[in-house]
């Protein structure tokens, strides 16, 4: 019992450091890149876009994408090594 | 071929669509109804929830709003696709794990009372309905501007439709058809946007178009736009802010909250046969829905820079650069019966002068050009996606299509809020609290006439719409972002979280929240302004009221975590409950209880 309670935190702590790492870079990529940060940024073009313009309205979705993906792959991955996955 | 018999064709051939799907999927349990019986493939799950969550705002508003606010508009595409982040991370998989059929029912059962489930609903019916008036109001106007039918009777026609496969299929029947509405509406929005982004930089793809010079090669596009429009005084396009930063700051934390906490779009999540689906589906529905959220920033700016263009044909201030009201091209005219589109010739040259006049500096050197005011006295932004076809000189399939796009966009949203509604009627209230002992199938009726029952209520608010109308998507998504939210996130990561601090905090969070709403209602309820109230220098912190529910949320949390601190914490079987929601395995299909 008190095994499968540890391994259990563990799992969770594994999960909270993964999740606290995705809304970081949530985090950066939105209300850094896209709002605090976009004066300096838009000094920066790439291609036809200004970088802090390009973030709010382009950059800030794509990253949203590869995140909930990477988060699911990685969940994923840790389910089975805590042995907490779905039959 | 006439383009309203065009119009009917395609129109009809979709609506035949959706009800032969209704056939198909009828719903013969009430897990059927609620959940469509739990075995959604995360990828069909994706598109649905995509149609669930874009609505006639999204279709309609949203390019429109770009293309008047440019940078400032990027908290509509931050806010409504960020709240995915949210909800992939901290809500669909551990509700998918708790495994039952409403939002409310979880979060009666996580905080043992009936008294939450019962505050849970009335937030839930509240920002539902305020939510489906906007919907049922886009569809009698999509029909009433491309059927030319009236206004009352597009909506009757809209709700028959609703009602069909909504009553019948419940979930499921919701689900398959919101995929097939899926389909409609992204070709809708997709097929303009190529051919424009073609013509003007001569790159297929609208995202890189936007980044692309122009296909006379002399600038870049967003270059040429700041520049079309900074001479006429407007502000910059590409650096013109909504308020100010903060105010996009929470603005934006405003919608990604309220994303996350609308009950119509987390019971999707619902549906699915795994925990791990759960996660991926929500990746899907963001796929889907960045499919449109990347291309309307480009629709917005084009066709904003066409728009300037069209009227500014040569140098400003040179005689002859406005183009003669006598020139205007087709759609120009079509778009004047409407009365969205207005002009008056203040200084009687027949020439049409479009500027930004409140810009005290370039109003006084438009008086040097023997200018006398604005004369683009209205120019709706909602046109701004209709008109893109026609604009463009696409053929009208494309513009019946468009129309098409328009309905299917404000059904899909529809039949799932009136999904939310009644299933929070017939499982929440008269099961969970009413009537504990009714049959499965005395639930399905009742199921299917509390459908009945939202769709009339709808109706009728569509057809009557109440004075606060237009502001009232915003209320929806303060009331998720301070209500709902934060009791489910706090559910599943506070273990300690208990009833007492729960229900304080919901209340508290809502109280606030409206409290700040409703003293701006002044300004914040005139209608057309349901998405950007004008700025006020009587806002807390210039923070408009649409921008409130972070705030809201704040207080919720903060409120909660005190009162649980002085209260007693929550008995060990709902502390074990916890704990098994954390981890997937062990989730069994989708029960009712």
């Amino acid at each position: 019992m008190s095994d499968s309670n540890s391994s259990a935190a563990a799992y969770w702590s594994a999960n909270l450091r993964l999740l606290t790492m995705c809304l970081v870079v949530w985090a950066i990529v939105s209300y850094g890149f896209g709002i605090l940060l976009v004066e300096p940024l838009n000094a920066i073009q790439i291609g036809g876009y200004k970088l802090g313009f390009w973030f709010a309205q382009q950059g800030s979705i794509y990253t949203f994408l590869v995140l909930v993906f990477f988060y699911a792959a990685r969940m994923n991955s840790l389910d089975r090594e805590f042995g907490v996955a779905e039959d | 071929m006439e383009l309203q018999t065009l119009s009917y064709i395609v129109v009809g051939a979709t609506f035949a669509l959706y009800i032969g799907i209704a056939f198909w999927a009828r719903a013969g349990s009430t897990g059927e109804f609620y959940v469509a019986g739990g075995g959604v493939h995360p990828v069909a799950n994706g598109m649905a929830t995509a149609a669930d969550w874009m609505s006639a705002a999204s279709f309609i508003s949203m390019a429109g709003l770009i293309a008047f606010n440019g940078y400032g508009a990027s908290v509509f595409l931050m806010g409504w696709t960020g709240g995915y982040v949210l909800l992939a991370m901290l809500l669909a998989p551990y509700l998918r794990k708790f495994g039952k059929f409403t939002v409310p029912e979880f979060i009666g059962d996580r905080f043992y009372s009936q008294t939450a489930r019962i505050v849970a609903v009335v937030c839930l019916i509240l920002a539902s309905i305020t939510y489906v008036i906007g919907q049922m109001k886009g569809i009698g106007v999509a029909f009433s501007r491309f059927l030319e039918t009236g206004y009352d009777t597009g909506l009757y026609v809209g709700m028959s439709i609703v009602f069909f496969y909504a009553v019948l299929g419940g979930m499921k029947g919701v689900t398959y058809t919101q995929i097939a509405q899926y389909c409609v509406l992204i070709c809708a929005y997709t097929v303009p946007a190529v051919f424009i982004s073609l013509e003007l930089t001569g790159n297929p793809l609208p995202q890189l178009g936007l980044g692309s010079a122009m296909a006379d090669g002399s600038a870049n596009m967003l270059d040429r736009l700041d520049q079309v429009v900074t001479e006429l005084g407007f502000a910059e396009y590409t650096t013109q802010k909504l308020g100010g930063t903060l105010n996009m700051f929470v603005y934006t934390l405003s919608l990604m909250i309220g994303t996350a906490g609308l009950p119509h779009v987390i019971v999707r999540f619902f549906t699915v046969p795994k925990v791990k689906d759960a996660r991926s589906s929500a990746g899907w529905a963001l796929v889907f829905i960045a499919l449109l959220y990347t291309v309307a920033p480009a629709v917005g700016a084009m066709a904003r820079l066409n728009l300037m263009e069209t009227i500014q044909t040569g140098p400003v201030g040179a005689p002859d650069g406005n183009l003669a009201y006598e020139e205007r091209p087709q759609w120009f005219k079509n778009w004047e019966q409407t009365g969205l589109l207005t002009f008056e010739d203040k200084n009687g040259d027949g020439r049409i002068q479009y500027y930004n006049d409140k810009n005290a500096d370039f109003a006084a050197k438009a008086e040097s050009y023997g200018w006398q005011g604005n004369e683009m006295v209205k120019v709706d932004r909602d046109i701004m996606v209709l008109a893109n076809p026609e604009i463009a000189g696409l053929p009208n399939w494309v513009i019946a299509l468009v129309a098409a796009g328009g309905l299917a966009a404000a059904l899909s949203t529809a039949a799932g809020l009136l999904l939310a509604i009644s299933s929070s009627i017939s499982h929440d209230l008269l099961k969970g609290v009413f009537m504990p002992d009714i049959s499965e199938k005395a639930e399905l009726n009742a199921g299917r006439i509390a459908m009945a029952g939202a769709i009339a209520v709808a109706g009728y608010l569509g057809l009557n719409p109440p004075g606060f109308a237009a502001g009232t998507v915003a209320i929806a998504f303060g009331l998720a972002a301070s209500s709902i939210f934060p009791a489910l996130m706090m559910g599943i990561f506070n273990k300690k979280m208990n009833s007492q601090g729960a229900i304080a905090g919901m209340a508290a969070g809502i109280g606030i929240t409206m409290l700040y709403v409703f003293q701006h209602k002044g300004i914040f309820f005139i209608p057309g302004t349901s998405f950007l109230g004008d700025m006020d220098a009587s806002w807390f912190l210039g923070i408009s009221p649409n921008a409130f529910g972070a705030i809201g949320a704040l207080v919720n949390f903060g409120v909660a975590t005190m009162v649980a601190r002085v209260t007693a914490p929550p008995p060990e079987h709902i502390q074990h409950l916890v704990e098994d929601i954390r981890v997937p395995k062990g989730a069994g299909s989708v029960v009712g209880h």
